[in-house]
């Protein structure tokens, strides 16, 4: 049974209040608050656990690489993947860069992402085109925030090698065709990256079944620690995408004339990585399991559907890609009032939202506004918080009218 | 008046609303609501303010030894802060700017706006008046 109630008591922060009101944190797209399970796994990683990974021969050592190693596992589980895929990253940013610098297109290579992408899956991507005398080719939007999918083919060229894509847009809630895409693209002959950032946190994903090359996502976004992320890539890339950084841990052997490097995962992950994240991260994947991340993404529906039809009964708010077949993310602008004016008032009621062009400025371009005000949920948000949102809306339209 | 003199005006005209935050902000809108736009011309690129989640233009010229300013911003809220910054620093001397503390915006309690998470720019627009007429009475 999925109980709103039961969740909220796991996330000690909720119970926080901010100009005297109740915390109502709507910024889940920018990060999630953590469970106790996941600030618990932390406390005793450092307090009964912490010791360097795959390098010691003591206990401790022995102990926290399993914690490491296990952690992968839980992570591939979770995708539907296979554990020896699995390379934890810094976050997505992270690995899309290692990607993009790994794959070795030759110079002029065409690359493939879309008009909603977060400025994270377009710079790596033009960095590369830019020093490489490549071009970066855009798949335009509707004004309903879809891909205009029909016109991939168009863009496809013999020179592309690569189409990079938000699984679900960070600003809008759209959930991508991806699976038309990676129809295409393979037909072609053409890899594709799936930015899951914003997919994870709100609905089963099986990296198996949607057959992409690279998969990529960031633990804060689902409940887990900062500065963890999964790159998933396809068996079949693990031999032969390029490293992009190399250093501790990554090899087989090493000599001033010639290193040999490790097999697999490993090679990606040079350093002492982020153990307590990626342990935090196991954790939070197995809190979100216990939730069951399907009850999660009925729920946040529920919340969708009915913040939409709140908002829409207000004549002042307009939504972007004003439909429900998205994640829990809605995004909407107050007209004749700047975003920032919005964000600013809420937060005053308490309200913690999202203002600004979302890191996607292009986006911003397309419908020819500075910003907007984005609400994303979570799930251990209520229908309550959402009639609290609209009141403070309300009100808040009233003070800058 | 000084600039400390006008900075001890607004706190008391910000009194009367106690910890009320709402009439606080009616207050700050009505006063971006009454700001004297700049004039269209003025609106460019060079004199946008970087760092601000909303644009801020500002304006500045040497006007019988003082430094008088024009600003204009999308946003209102952010308006009503330039028409603050606006009354405490236009008309001054370029070195009184300069040196102002400004402790005003703590005491009427907009300090959230100070804040560097806010991005709202209420930073970057202090220091691009003070930059300004700093460069303004070296000319």
């Amino acid at each position: 049974m999925f109980d709103v109630n039961k969740i909220r008591k796991d996330f000690p922060i909720l119970s926080k209040t901010i100009n005297g009101k109740p915390l109502i944190y709507f910024d889940n797209g920018a990060t999630t608050q953590k469970p106790k399970a996941v600030i618990d796994s932390i406390v005793r990683f450092y307090s009964e656990q912490n010791a360097n990974i795959h390098r010691g021969v003591h206990t401790l050592s022995r102990e926290a690489t399993i914690l490491f190693e296990e952690a992968r596992k839980t992570t591939a589980q979770f995708i539907n993947a296979s554990e020896e895929e699995i390379v934890f990253t810094a976050g997505t940013t992270d690995g899309i860069n290692i990607v993009a610098n790994g794959l070795n297109l030759p110079a002029g290579s065409e690359i493939i992402i879309t008009e909603m992408e977060h400025h994270s899956n377009i710079l790596p991507w033009q960095l590369w085109c830019e020093r490489n005398n490549g071009k970066l080719k855009v798949l335009p939007i509707n004004d309903d925030g879809t891909l205009q999918i029909n016109k991939l083919e168009q863009l496809i060229s013999p020179s592309t090698k690569i189409i990079s894509v938000a699984y679900v847009s960070n600003t809008l809630g759209v959930i991508n065709a991806v699976d038309e895409i990676i129809k295409v693209a393979k037909f072609n002959n053409i890899p594709v990256l799936i930015d899951g950032a914003q997919a994870v946190p709100h609905m089963k994903v099986d990296v198996k079944d949607l057959g992409a090359d690279f998969f990529v996502f960031s633990g804060h976004k689902m409940y887990a620690p900062t500065g963890v992320g999964v790159l998933w890539m396809d068996k079949k890339w693990l031999p032969k995408l390029q490293l992009s950084k190399a250093g501790g841990g990554t090899i087989k052997t090493v000599s001033f004339e010639r290193t040999e490097y490790a097999e697999g995962t490993l090679r990606f992950e040079p350093g002492t990585p982020n153990i307590e994240a990626v342990i935090g991260l196991a954790a939070a994947i197995k809190y979100v399991n216990t939730i069951g991340i399907e009850n999660i993404s009925k729920h946040e529906h529920t919340l969708l559907k009915y913040a939409t039809e709140k908002l829409n009964e207000m004549p002042e708010v307009e939504i972007y890609a004003n439909h429900l077949d998205k994640a829990a993310v809605i995004s909407f602008n107050v007209k004749g009032a700047h975003p920032f004016d919005v964000g600013t008032l809420l937060d005053k009621y308490g309200i913690a939202v999202r203002t600004g062009h979302h890191c996607t400025q292009p986006l911003m371009k397309h419908f020819n506004i500075p910003g907007t005000v984005r609400a994303s949920f979570a799930m251990y948000n209520t229908l309550e918080e959402v009639n609290e949102f609209t009141e403070a809306l309300q009100k808040s339209i009233k003070m800058l009218s | 008046m000084t600039i400390k003199e006008i900075e001890n005006e607004i706190i008391e005209e910000f009194e009367i609303f106690g910890e009320d935050w709402e009439g606080k902000y009616e207050h700050l809108i009505d006063l971006g609501k009454s700001l004297p736009k700049i004039k269209e011309e003025y609106k460019t690129e060079d004199r946008l303010i970087k760092g601000c989640q909303s644009k801020v233009w500002m304006h500045t010229e040497l006007k019988e030894g003082k430094i008088i300013y024009t600003a204009d911003s999308d946003a209102i809220i952010t308006k009503g802060m330039v028409a603050l910054m606006i009354r405490v620093l236009s008309n001054q001397k370029a070195e009184d700017i300069v040196n102002a503390g400004l402790e005003f915006i703590n005491k009427i309690g907009l300090k959230e706006h100070l804040s560097p998470t806010r991005a709202n720019g209420l930073v970057s627009m202090i220091k691009q008046m003070k930059l300004d007429a700093l460069a303004l009475s070296k000319k």
